[in-house]
C-alpha cells in the first residue's frame, strides 16, 4: 500500500470515473422520462469504436467525440421507434441493443485494431493548475473530464429549473395523465432516448480515445451496466449520480493502482473482481428512492 | 394515417406466424448487411442456413447442430420461466462458467481413479455451482429489493474473472507444460460426455435439454407453477391476491433457471469442449436470452429457436472460413433477429387500421 501515490489515486479516480459519469446522466434522463433502456453498453460500444474511427480518420479529437455522440444516438434510436412506436418490450429491446450493439462495435471496428489514435491535450488552467494537491487532481485533465460534470449541472438545471424539464418528469412519472394534459408522450420519449445515447457515445469515446486510448473489441467490459446500476443507486438524481460515479471510480483505480504496486499477494483476477462487487455491495446497503412511476411501461394512447 | 388498435387478447395466429416473418425479415436485412460488406448476399445466406444441414461438409456440420442448440435449449428453458413471471435473469452466463468450473473441480478432484460415481458427482456440482450463483442476485432481490437484472449482469464478470483465475491457477493442468488450460476431461473416461449415439452429436446434455422441454411444457400447461409463473407475468396484484409469494418465485424460478445453466456448463466441459479454458465459454448464456424471446418463451418455439439459432453459430463459422465473412456480422445478424422479433411482435397485440381517425 505504501508505493501508492494518494495524488495520482485521486486523479486517475477522476479520469476512471467520466466514462460512467456520462453514460448514467444519458440514462438517468431517458429513466425520468420513463423509459428503462438496458441498451446503455451496446451504445457505449458503439460510441467507443464510432469516436476512434472519426477521430483517427480526421486526426481531431472532438470531431471523434461528436461522431461518437451522433452514432450512439442513431443506434439509440433503433431502440426509441421500437419501443415507443412498435411498443415492443424495454428490457427484452434493451438487451436486444446492447447484443446488437457489440457485434455492430467489432464489425466497424475490424480494420482499426492495434492502430494509434490522436492525442486528447490536456486543458489548461493557469494557476488552478498550480494549487498544491489539489492541482493534479483535480485541474490537470482533459477538457471531457468537465464537460461531462457541465452536463450534469446542465440536466440537473433543465429538470428542476424549467418547464420542459417538468413535462419530461410528468411524462416519466404519469405518462397517461401527461398524455391527457396535452403533452407529446412519445417525442418527449424519443428527444430523451437520443440523449441518453449520445451521452452514453461520449462515454464510450472517452474510452476508446482518453482512457485506454486505442480500440479493443468488447473494450466497455460493463461500464454501461455499472452506469445503470449507478442511476439506480443516485435515486434518479443528478447529485448524487456524480457521487455514485466517484465511488465506483475509486473502486476501479485502486484495484489498478494495487495492481501497478505488486506490493500485495492478490492474484490480478481477483482484483478485477472489485469494481463489480462493489456495484453490487452498493446496490444492496443504499436502498434506492423511489424510481418515476411510469418506469418501463410501455404508452398507447388509446389504453 | 395508420391507426393502432389494441386487440381484446393477444392473436394466436400471429403469436405463431412472427417468428416466421422475423426470420425472414432478418434473412432480406442480412442479406443487405452483406452485400454491403462486399460478399454475394445470396451465397452467404446459403451458406449460413443451407449448407451446414445440405451442403458439402454437412456429415461434419450436422452432429454440431445438436451441440450448440443443447446448451442454448437448456439455458432459454429456464430463462423462459422467469422471464414470464417478470423475473429477469441476465446472468446466465456467469451460471455456466459456475457450473462448469464446480463441475471440472469436482472431475478433477476424484482424477485419475475409474469409477462410475465421477459423472453423476459433476451433474450434481455443475447444477448446484450455477444454482447457487444464481441464488446470489435472488438472495438480494428478496431480502433488500435489489435489482437482478444489474446484479445477474455483474455477477457475469465476476464469473470471468473467477473461470481466468481456476484455468490459469488451481485446476490449471499440471502436466501441461505451462500452458493455462485444465486437463482434458472429455479424455478421462469416467468423465467424459460422450455421444450417446457416435456421430450425431447427441449427448447427455442434448438428451437432458430435450426432456427440459418435455417437462418445461408440461410444468406450464399442467403444473401449479406454471399457473403461477403466468399469474405473476400478467398481473403481479393479482397474483399476490391469489396467494403466490413473490419472493419464493423469485428464488425457485432463479434457482431452476441457474441449476439448468449450470448443467449445460457441465455437459460443455466434460464432453464438446473437454477443457476448462480463459475464453472457454462462448457466450451461450446471452445467446440463450435471443432464444428464449424467439421461442416465444414457449418450451417447443425454444426448442426451434435453439436450433436455428445453432444453424446460425455454425453456418456463421462455415461462411467466415469459406467466405471470409467477419464473426461479428454473425452477432449482428443475431440482434437483428431479435429486433424484428420484438417489431413484428406490435402485429400481435395491435391491430392496424389504414384511413382516418373516427371520432369517438
Amino acid at each position: 500500500m505504501s508505493n501508492i501515490d494518494p495524488i495520482l489515486l485521486l486523479s486517475a479516480i477522476i479520469i476512471v470515473s467520466t466514462p460512467i459519469l456520462l453514460a448514467a446522466i444519458g440514462e438517468l434522463v431517458v429513466e425520468r422520462a420513463g423509459v428503462l433502456n438496458l441498451g446503455v453498453e451496446g451504445m457505449m460500444i458503439t460510441g467507443a469504436v464510432c469516436g476512434f474511427i472519426a477521430a483517427t480518420s480526421t486526426g481531431s479529437p472532438w470531431l471523434g467525440f461528436a461522431g461518437a455522440a451522433l452514432g450512439a444516438a442513431l443506434l439509440s434510436m433503433v431502440f426509441g421507434v421500437l419501443t415507443q412506436l412498435f411498443l415492443s418490450n424495454q428490457v427484452a429491446t434493451g438487451l436486444a441493443l446492447t447484443l446488437f450493439g457489440l457485434g455492430l462495435s467489432a464489425l466497424l471496428g475490424q480494420g482499426y485494431i492495434g492502430v494509434k489514435g490522436p492525442v486528447v491535450p490536456d486543458l489548461y488552467l493557469p494557476v488552478l493548475r498550480d494549487i498544491p494537491f489539489l492541482g493534479p487532481v483535480l485541474f490537470r485533465h482533459d477538457a471531457m473530464v468537465y464537460i461531462a460534470l457541465f452536463i450534469v449541472l446542465g440536466v440537473w438545471l433543465f429538470l428542476n429549473r424549467t418547464r420542459s424539464g417538468r413535462v419530461l418528469r410528468a411524462v416519466g412519472e404519469n405518462h397517461d395523465a401527461a398524455h391527457a394534459l396535452g403533452y407529446k408522450v412519445v417525442r418527449v420519449r424519443l428527444l430523451a432516448i437520443a440523449f441518453g445515447g449520445a451521452c452514453a457515445g461520449l462515454g464510450g469515446a472517452y474510452l476508446s480515445l482518453v482512457r485506454v486510448p486505442q480500440w479493443t473489441e468488447g473494450m466497455t467490459a460493463g461500464a454501461g451496466w455499472i452506469a445503470l446500476a449507478i442511476v439506480v443507486f443516485a435515486s434518479w438524481r443528478p447529485g448524487r449520480l456524480v457521487l455514485g460515479a466517484w465511488l465506483f471510480g475509486g473502486a476501479t483505480a485502486l484495484q489498478l493502482a494495487l495492481q501497478a504496486s505488486g506490493g500485495v499477494q492478490i492474484p490480478i483476477e481477483y482484483l478485477q473482481m472489485a469494481p463489480y462487487l462493489a456495484t453490487i455491495l452498493v446496490l444492496v446497503i443504499l436502498r434506492a428512492g423511489r424510481a418515476p412511476g411510469s418506469l418501463g411501461r410501455s404508452f398507447h394512447a388509446s389504453s | 394515417m395508420i391507426r393502432l388498435d389494441r386487440r381484446p387478447e393477444p392473436s394466436r395466429a400471429w403469436t405463431i406466424a412472427t417468428p416466421f416473418v422475423a426470420v425472414a425479415l432478418t434473412m432480406v436485412a442480412g442479406g443487405l448487411m452483406f452485400a454491403l460488406l462486399g460478399k454475394d448476399p445470396v451465397e452467404a445466406i446459403r451458406t449460413i442456413f443451407w449448407d451446414p444441414l445440405f451442403g458439402d461438409f454437412a456429415s461434419y456440420s450436422r452432429p454440431q447442430l445438436l451441440v450448440k442448440a443443447g446448451p442454448l435449449i437448456l439455458i432459454a428453458i429456464g430463462l423462459s420461466l422467469g422471464f414470464r413471471a417478470g423475473i429477469w435473469n441476465i446472468g446466465a452466463e456467469g451460471q455456466y462458467i459456475l457450473g462448469a468450473i464446480c463441475a471440472a473441480a469436482t472431475g478433477l478432484a476424484i482424477y485419475p481413479a475409474e469409477t462410475w460415481i465421477v459423472f453423476p458427482a459433476m451433474i450434481v456440482a455443475g447444477a448446484l455451482g450455477g444454482l447457487l450463483w444464481a441464488m446470489i442476485p435472488a438472495l438480494l432481490k428478496v431480502r433488500f429489493g435489489t435489482n437482478e437484472v444489474l446484479v445477474s449482469l455483474m455477477l457475469v464478470y465476476v464469473a470471468e474473472a473467477l473461470l481466468a483465475s481456476m484455468s490459469l491457477g488451481l485446476l490449471r493442468n499440471p502436466e501441461g507444460m505451462g500452458f493455462p488450460g485444465s486437463r482434458n476431461l472429455a479424455q478421462y473416461p469416467s468423465a467424459a460426455n460422450l455421444d450417446l449415439i457416435p456421430g450425431t452429436g447427441l449427448h447427455w446434455g442434448v438428451a437432458l435439454a430435450f426432456a427440459a422441454v418435455i417437462v418445461g411444457q408440461v410444468v406450464m400447461t399442467r403444473h401449479q407453477l406454471g399457473f403461477r409463473v403466468r399469474l405473476a407475468g400478467q398481473s403481479p396484484r393479482a397474483a399476490v391476491f391469489g396467494g403466490v409469494n413473490p419472493g419464493w418465485l423469485v428464488v425457485v424460478c432463479m434457482g431452476i433457471s441457474g441449476g439448468l445453466a449450470g448443467l449445460a456448463g457441465m455437459f460443455e466441459v466434460a464432453g464438446p469442449a473437454g477443457r476448462l479454458s480463459i475464453d472457454f465459454n462462448v457466450g451461450y448464456g446471452f445467446t440463450a436470452i435471443i432464444v428464449a424471446f424467439l421461442g416465444r418463451l414457449n418450451p417447443i418455439g425454444i426448442l426451434l429457436a435453439g436450433l436455428l439459432m445453432a444453424l446460425t453459430y455454425i453456418g456463421g463459422e462455415l461462411a467466415q472460413l469459406q467466405m471470409n465473412l467477419p464473426l461479428a456480422a454473425i452477432q449482428m445478424f443475431q440482434g437483428m433477429l431479435l429486433f424484428f422479433l420484438l417489431a413484428v411482435d406490435l402485429l400481435t397485440n395491435f391491430s392496424i387500421r389504414f384511413g382516418r381517425r373516427v371520432a369517438a
